[in-house]
């Protein structure tokens, strides 16, 4: 009897169709993995069987029997657990106590927490879980606050694991353990699913693989009679790259200097302590890390979005007092979070591809903007860089997060800067878009533009880089260059390890 | 025809409200004893049907044009400039003080001088809590707020007190402004003042600035997202300044206005609230420099009209206040507006998770 089985699941948002009749069967003692680009329809599948979001039409049918799952209460009781993208945890409090949270035992009106720490240490003992109950979540890192929530859906009788995007935010070490982990799930008999749009980790740990594509299953098949090409062909529903094709690096002069560089965090803790980085033109420079180890004050520091102690060198002038506007005349800057820095939501795509440059001919003569000579290129840009859009005109926040990016990835490119900061510049987006990004990244770097790439994907940093700096707790661990690009050494350094 | 329709469609919401607003205060009235459409009906009648009184209502509606375009250009930039109250007061302040002490001006010169001079009043005045906020982050509901208090006691010692009274009168005022001074009447026996075409011409003025200068697009995009603009190299505190500048600049011509063109002098106590109404103004023109108009119309025709309404039906003048009050908790619950009348929500905006799940790529 299959641990799960959806028929002809419908949810449509307005006129959008995210999920169009999916059908879709786990077995128990099955990874099954669910693949797809963003916007495929994977997560609100899974959010249907969640009870975070009620399907229009569909049936589902849980260990044999008919279900209708209304709300999150009634999928956990029935044991089906989710591990979101973003974490549900509450920092302060232990890890038992997050555990336990909404299901404690209690004594007499007193919360029992030491048969709760039992009951994780059991768990943790079982599943190859380690982490201390005791411990506050917020010293934990990412990796073990991901334990927590697995955790907690297994103290909660989960049987079915869903796990969203789990692997996006992890060390490649902590990947492996993750992937224990998830191996002894199954060995318990327990089904998982797994959501991801990463096709070598589909091929190490799915047992059955399900392709989404515009809200449709599209295929189903198993690693052995599949490959990455086909995987990322059927996602997409066309061949894609998959290997980034560029030609060895012709570094020219050094466009970009960083030297003794100390910035601050929101909270006034060094997060960058003493960082020298050179950024030659024609060449692409990578900066591998965990997320929070300093990449966001490095690059806002760069760009004059923080103040900073150090020097910073952009084009051979010291701009290490220079305001933002005027850093910006020759260095580009695609910032990590897109939607907060990246794009103003509520203009039109034609505003915010001017957006650095709304008051500098030609889109402006003085004071007045030039309307026309902004829609033309607008409507060029769109074009060129293949945006999904109906008009310039359209508001940015109606585009998906792929067009969105495109917008800012179009819009630094588009002016010829001597200079490229590129953090996370495919966050979030498809793998068609991503191939196209970075194809246009790399023709630039091919004409002599200097970019400093900031990723946590490491399969990024290693796949575009010449050069890789791995930071690590607001320092760079070390700067590697050809032969000395391998993987596992960076991940140690990523973990501080080396 | 599609212009229209678009305009129709910005418009429905806030004239939703509006109507929203006067069956509350017809409430009001009737649990007054009194009768709802009797009091409607003299309302009309004292803002258009009495003698003068068309003319009267677009003098009422003139300072709400200026104030509502100051608190809109606010809103703009993300900002809520309530202090337009007391950059009015600096505005008449400035503007009396040009149009009675300098003697033996031309009109042509010394109307635009006492009319600079008001902006110039109210422009500093705003700038106060633009650089408080820019510098330090204090935020300007609080400090507008306690500089409209500070704006009032400091007419109220130049007028009573101080330099600006008039030694002669047996009333606490400031003395007439100089001839050469006064606004231009627009029609024989009326008060109408040229204040109006210089209130219509700020229209299009604003909106140029708004939507075609790069001014503008800065001030936006600072309202939009702060980070973004930030990021794109725009300097958000100065923005902020400018803003409360030009904000200031549109209230304290305001001021200058209603002394040059109806009064001709300052009494000590002078607005009576024309800073705090436009607020509404501004809210149910939804910030649109165009939508002022009418609004700043109604307002007008209100507060014209409810002396009259007093007058015939004993309902309280005040009743205005709570029409406007209503007015302005409808404009901003649209979606309890939208529900009262079953309107359908346009899709143009898509929720976050359609916008994410389900756009094509």
């Amino acid at each position: 009897m299959p641990a799960l089985e959806l028929r002809g699941i419908v949810k449509t948002f307005g006129g959008l169709r995210a999920n169009d009749g999916v059908d879709l069967v786990v077995q128990w003692g099955e990874v099954h993995a669910l693949l797809g680009e963003n916007g495929a329809g994977k997560s609100t599948l899974m959010n249907v069987v969640y009870g975070l979001q009620s399907p229009d039409a569909g049936e589902i049918v849980y260990d044999g029997q008919p279900v209708v799952i209304r709300r999150p209460e009634d999928a956990i009781r029935r044991g089906i657990g989710m591990v979101h993208q973003h974490f549900m945890l509450i920092p302060p409090l232990t890890v038992a106590e997050n555990v336990v949270l909404g299901h404690e035992s209690a004594r007499g009106g007193m919360m029992d927490l030491t048969a709760a720490g039992q009951m994780v240490s059991e768990l943790s003992h079982r599943y190859g879980l380690e982490v201390d109950p005791r411990a506050r979540v917020r010293d934990l890192s990412v990796g073990l606050q991901q334990r927590v929530e697995i955790l907690k859906a297994l103290y909660r009788g989960a049987r079915l694991l869903i796990l969203d995007e789990p692997t996006a935010v992890l060390t490649p070490q902590e990947i492996d353990r993750l992937f224990e982990i998830v191996s002894n799930l199954k060995a318990e008999g327990k089904a998982v699913i797994f959501i991801t749009h990463k096709l070598a980790e589909v091929m190490r740990i799915a047992d059955q693989i399900t392709v989404m594509r515009r809200g449709k299953v599209v295929a189903t098949t198993t690693p052995a009679e599949s490959s990455p090409p086909d995987l990322a062909r059927l996602m997409v529903g066309r061949p894609v790259l998959l290997r980034v094709e560029k030609g060895p690096a012709h570094p020219g002069d050094v466009l970009l200097e960083v030297e003794a560089l100390k910035v601050e965090d929101d909270l006034h803790h060094p997060a960058v302590e003493g960082v020298d980085l050179q950024v030659r033109a024609g060449e692409i420079l990578g900066v591998a890390g965990v997320e929070g180890n300093g990449q966001r004050e490095l690059v806002e520091a760069i760009v004059g979005l923080r103040p900073a102690k150090g020097r910073v060198t952009i084009a051979g002038r010291d701009m290490s007092h220079a305001t933002t506007h005027r850093r910006l005349k020759d260095l580009s800057h695609i910032p990590a979070d897109r939607q907060q820095m990246g794009v103003i939501l509520d203009m039109s795509i034609a505003d915010n591809l001017v957006l650095p440059d709304f008051d500098r001919p030609p889109f402006a003569h003085w004071l007045i903007r030039a309307l026309d000579s902004i829609r033309a290129f607008a409507a060029r840009i769109i074009k060129e860089y293949d945006i999904r859009a109906e008009r310039p005109e359209q508001r940015t926040g109606s585009l998906s997060g792929g067009n969105q990016q495109k917008v800012v990835v179009a819009r630094e490119l588009a002016t010829d800067p001597k200079i490229l900061i590129a953090a996370q510049p495919t966050r979030g987006v498809d793998v068609g878009s991503i191939e196209f990004i970075h194809r246009r990244i790399v023709e630039q770097r091919d004409r002599g533009l200097a970019v400093l790439l900031v990723s946590s994907e490491l399969d990024e940093v290693l796949s575009l880089s010449d050069r890789v700096a791995v930071i690590y707790r607001g320092q760079i661990a070390a700067v590697l260059e050809g032969e000395a690009i391998d993987r596992e050494h960076i991940g140690l350094l990523m973990a501080g390890a080396a | 025809m599609r212009l229209v329709l678009h305009w129709l469609r910005q418009a429905l919401v806030p004239l939703l409200s509006v109507i929203c607003g006067f069956i509350v205060a017809g409430f009001a009235v009737f649990l007054s004893g009194a009768n709802p459409v009797d009091a409607l009906v003299a309302l009309f009648q004292g803002a258009f049907l009495e003698r003068n009184s068309v003319s009267e209502t677009l003098i009422a509606t003139i300072p709400y044009i200026f104030l509502g375009l100051a608190v809109a250009i606010g809103f703009k930039a993300g900002l809520f400039n309530i202090g337009a109250e007391g950059q009015f007061y600096l505005g008449a302040i400035a503007g009396t003080y040009v149009g009675y002490s300098l003697h033996g001006l031309p009109a042509i010169v010394h109307i635009p001088l006492a009319v600079a001079a008001g902006m110039l009043g109210g422009l500093g005045y705003a700038v106060i809590p633009g650089v408080l906020k820019a510098r330090f982050g204090a935020h300007e509901v609080i400090t507008t707020i306690m500089l409209n208090h500070i704006a009032l006691a400091v007419s109220d010692y130049l007028i009573n007190r101080g330099p600006m009274g008039d030694p002669h009168a047996s009333a606490p005022k400031t003395p007439f402004i100089q001839h050469s001074a006064e606004l231009p009447i627009l029609i024989p026996n009326a008060r109408l003042h040229l204040g109006l075409l210089l209130a219509l011409a700020a229209v299009p003025i604003v909106w140029f600035l708004i939507e075609r200068t790069t001014v503008g697009f800065r001030l936006r995009a600072v309202g939009l997202n702060q980070t973004a603009a930030r990021a794109a190299g725009i300097s958000v505190g100065w923005t902020i300044v400018l803003v409360m500048a030009m904000s200031g600049a549109l209230a304290g011509l305001a001021g200058a206005d209603e002394v040059l063109g109806v009064s001709h002098f300052m009494p000590p106590t002078f607005s009576v609230g024309y800073g705090f109404d436009s607020i509404a103004v501004a809210l149910v023109a939804r910030s649109n420099p165009w939508g002022i108009v009418p609004a700043a119309f109604l307002f007008g025709s209100m507060r014209s009209g409810a002396g009259f309404m007093q007058l015939q039906t004993q309902v309280s003048a005040d009743l205005i206040s709570v029409v406007q009050a209503t007015v302005i908790i409808f404009v901003a619950a649209p979606v309890m507006v939208r529900w009262l009348f079953r309107l359908r929500e346009r899709p143009a905006i898509p929720t976050p998770l359609a916008a994410q799940e389900g756009a094509a790529v």
